[in-house]
């Protein structure tokens, strides 16, 4: 039996009170619902606070650069298709500096489970603005406030087709729970943006002000298979802000489209063959 | 004496327009003959050099439609130089199998037209070629490259498309089926590198090519493979920059640029072939250091290498390494302490395929512990790079092959050069050999610089009155390089950067006078 035990990693260098730790709980309960065990997946990471989120769990991990979590994990879901991919990012590492890694990410739909901790901040670098950041917020680097547009996660991925996008929220264990679970479960590229009140920089979106807005959209008779209505969903910020699962479709993963990879992973593929010297009959012809 | 370089003369044109004729007509050499179509190009060309054939006229009897005009020249040009017409007639059945029988046969016609009208009115034609001994395999770098790396277990390639190294991706798109390999084109190159560390990591060998500025975006990557001891094969095919610069001709200027690229200090091997087979060999050599030492290596190779065709002997798969360094399955669960990386006397830590033991394969970009956890511990950190480039590289070093000595064993002239100009390089040697103690030096594996326990090369430079360093670049980088790491400090400098490589001809006569 898988316990919560199994995941117990080295000791987390967050703040006291960020949203991290409520994520670090909800994947350590998901993977124990799941009975799925720390070598039977792997965990992706970029550079970020949410960047070292693997070494906090026991897990197969490949932390790599700032930016570039979807590339690797990309690389490892297409030469081990078997074995579920989780990246784990931060909103600056995956909507700024990898972004268009996410676009492409979404268009090829690669069985990647995508958890991006999004506190509209950077934390790491001590409190600059992100692509998610408020328009507006003052920060240090911002010293006339946020100039440019906030970036909608949730109506990029609605508009690039993602397979699955929804979104979490921190302060809600027991929910975000069942959404990594639904997303881990579900066959394509997942995309789940979780709300993450960070107490130290971010003093606009706070556990409170989240609290005073969000709302689950299980409980309002939503069809998260409708596009359109997705998209419009995805629209809503301020007031009411929407989580739970916005869209899901059934697209045809990539990994399915690869005739090479049909009857086995990659990985499983034999290396060394006596056949080699066909390919050079096969490939040139002879002559003089 | 197979050819090995180009040259800067012509001696048949076939001009299919007026502009052929203005551009490259001084090329010509004495005795060397221009074939034109007088009615294709609306003039009449006085002189012995020339010769009209009704390229258009035969073509349309011949082939039923002026398509045709390419075979009948094809036909003419086989004609003036007497191969026999049985060795386009089989390439026309191989390559034209798709456009059926009547296609097949209307080439024929065409080019026994062009073939026979050649034969009959080239009177001043007196090439002769040399009897055909045994077949040969015609092909390009980009070509033995792929083949090189199929038959080096390559798994996964994953690149964007840049000239001139799209061909080896295109090669491996093609074999892609046949040989159980996926191949990606990345939305950039930096996503394509890290995918190919990403897949290496998981368990299949992986490699990427890419040219110039490509290469530049690459090169956090390359730091992250490092860092990560994940092997992995990079194709560096150059062109002239900077920037954007000359990207259909050719320059060797991105030898130091691969050299130093990657932040922070790591091993790398560069390798550089001079020809199809050198590259073939090579890349199999790239595949089984990169495994065994979990490093990055490249294969340097240019415009002018991966574009040109070779015809050379078959390649002998009995040479190639064949040796699997990763642990998987039962052998890893075997492993008792199993630490990704672990200290060891080699620096080299056993890399478990993940996910096939409940062994846990962990590494990380920052610095990390034997698990491959983040560590800022300095006594780790000294560890590590004890490991990770010191205890490394000195294995390394004994494994790279001394540079090829051709020519005279006790030089008075000495020609160093490396990578594509190992071919004109050596017939310069055979040219000026006649009168000259002259030899050539060429590296193929250029970084790091092989020991001179092996063959003590600097010993002949040492020796030499003149020593030439002669690269396709403006500041002599490998000359720099060499006076850096051994205090040699060449004679003579030979650049080109004009974004054509060497010819044999001018080069020798550009030597010859500066020897005297």
């Amino acid at each position: 039996m898988i316990s919560l035990d199994d995941f117990k990693g080295r000791t987390p260098a967050w703040c006291p009170g960020c949203g991290n730790y409520s994520i670090l709980r909800s994947f350590r309960e998901a993977m124990v619902e799941l009975d799925m065990a720390p070598h039977d997946f792997i965990v992706v990471s970029g550079i970020g606070q949410a960047g070292k989120f693997p070494h906090y769990i026991r897990c197969n991990t490949f932390n790599g650069l700032h930016g570039r979590t979807l590339p690797v994990a990309t690389g490892i879901k297409l030469a081990n298709h078997q074995i579920p991919v989780i990246a784990v990012a931060g909103d600056g590492d995956c909507y700024g500096e990898g972004g268009n890694h996410l676009i492409h990410a979404i268009r090829r739909n690669v069985g990647i489970k995508l958890f991006v901790h999004d506190n509209h901040i950077y934390g790491l670098t001590k409190g600059q603005a992100s692509p998610t950041s408020t328009e507006g917020m003052i920060t240090k680097n911002q010293p006339f406030g946020v100039l440019s547009g906030r970036l909608n996660p949730i109506a990029l991925a609605v508009a690039l087709d993602c397979s699955f996008v929804a979104r979490g929220f921190a302060g809600d264990i027991p929910h975000l729970k069942g959404l990594m679970k639904e997303a881990i479960n579900h066959k394509g590229f997942s995309l789940l943006d979780i709300l993450q009140p960070c107490v130290t920089f971010n003093k606009v979106n706070t556990y409170n002000w989240y609290r005073e807005r969000v709302y689950y959209v299980e409980n309002h008779d939503y069809n998260p298979e409708d596009r359109i209505s997705a998209f419009a969903k995805s629209l809503e910020w301020g007031e009411g802000i929407p989580i739970g699962v916005i869209y899901r479709n059934k697209r045809e993963t990539f990994e399915e489209r690869i005739p090479v990879i049909k009857d086995k992973p990659l990985i499983g593929h034999e290396i060394f063959t006596e056949s080699w010297g066909d390919a050079i009959r096969k490939t040139t012809y002879e002559f003089f | 004496m197979p050819v090995s370089s180009s040259k800067s003369i012509i001696d048949i044109l076939v001009a299919l327009d007026n502009d052929s004729i203005n551009l490259h007509e001084k090329e010509l050499t004495i005795g060397g003959t221009i074939i034109y179509d007088r009615d294709m190009l609306k003039n009449e060309y006085i002189g012995d050099q020339f010769l009209h054939i009704p390229l258009l006229d035969l073509a349309q009897t011949h082939g039923k439609d002026r398509i045709m005009v390419n075979t009948v020249a094809t036909g003419s040009v086989l004609g003036m130089l007497g191969i026999e017409m049985d060795v386009f007639f089989q390439i026309v059945e191989d390559k034209l199998k798709k456009k059926g029988a009547e296609i097949i046969s209307l080439n024929k016609d065409a080019f026994s037209a062009g073939y026979r009208y050649a034969v009959k009115e080239c009177l001043r034609c007196a090439f002769s070629i040399t009897p055909k001994e045994k077949s040969r395999m015609l092909i390009g770098v980009n070509e033995a490259i792929g083949i090189g790396a199929i038959a080096s277990g390559c798994k996964f390639y994953s690149a964007y498309p840049m000239t001139p190294s799209t061909g080896i991706m295109l090669f491996m798109a093609g074999k892609a089926k046949e040989y159980g390999i996926i191949v990606e084109q990345a939305e950039d190159e930096i996503a394509a590198i890290n995918m190919a560390i990403g897949a290496s990591y998981a368990g299949v060998r992986s490699m990427t090519g890419t040219s110039g500025g490509g290469f530049a975006l690459m090169v956090e990557g390359l730091s992250l493979a490092a860092m990560t001891e994940t092997p992995i094969v990079i194709a560096l095919a150059q062109r002239p920059g900077p920037a954007t610069g000359l990207p259909t001709k050719t320059e060797q200027a991105d030898l130091l640029f691969a050299l130093h690229a990657g932040h922070g200090e790591f091993p790398k091997v560069i390798f550089a072939p001079g020809s199809p087979e050198q590259a073939f060999y090579l890349t199999n050599k790239a595949f089984d250091l990169s495994q065994r030492f979990q490093i990055p290596v490249f294969i340097l190779t240019d415009q002018y290498l991966s574009d040109s065709q070779w015809t050379t002997e078959p390649f002998d798969f009995n040479r190639f390494i064949h040796r699997e360094y990763r642990v998987k399955g039962r052998s890893l669960e075997d492993i008792k302490d199993y630490k990704r990386h672990s200290y060891t006397e080699s620096g080299v830590s056993l890399f478990g395929i993940p996910g096939t033991s409940k062994k846990l394969i962990v590494t990380d970009s920052d610095e990390h512990d034997e698990e491959g956890h983040i560590t800022e511990d300095p006594d780790i950190r000294i560890k590590m790079v004890e490991k990770r480039l010191f205890k490394k590289m000195a294995l390394i070093n004994q494994e790279i092959f001394p540079p090829e000595l051709y020519g005279d064993e006790n030089p008075d002239i000495v020609l160093v050069g490396w990578g594509s100009t190992w071919g004109v390089l050596k017939e310069i040697v055979d040219i000026l050999s006649k009168n000259k103690k002259i030899a050539l030096i060429h590296f193929q594996e250029v970084f790091p610089l092989p020991l001179i326990e092996k063959f003590d090369y600097l010993n002949i430079l040492k020796h030499a009155k003149k020593t030439f360093c002669i690269e396709n670049n403006a500041t002599g980088q490998f000359s720099r390089l060499i006076k850096a790491e051994t205090g040699h400090e060449f004679t003579h400098h030979i650049g080109r950067f004009d974004g054509k490589p060497f010819f044999a001809d001018s080069l020798a006569r550009s030597i010859d006078d500066i020897i005297g």
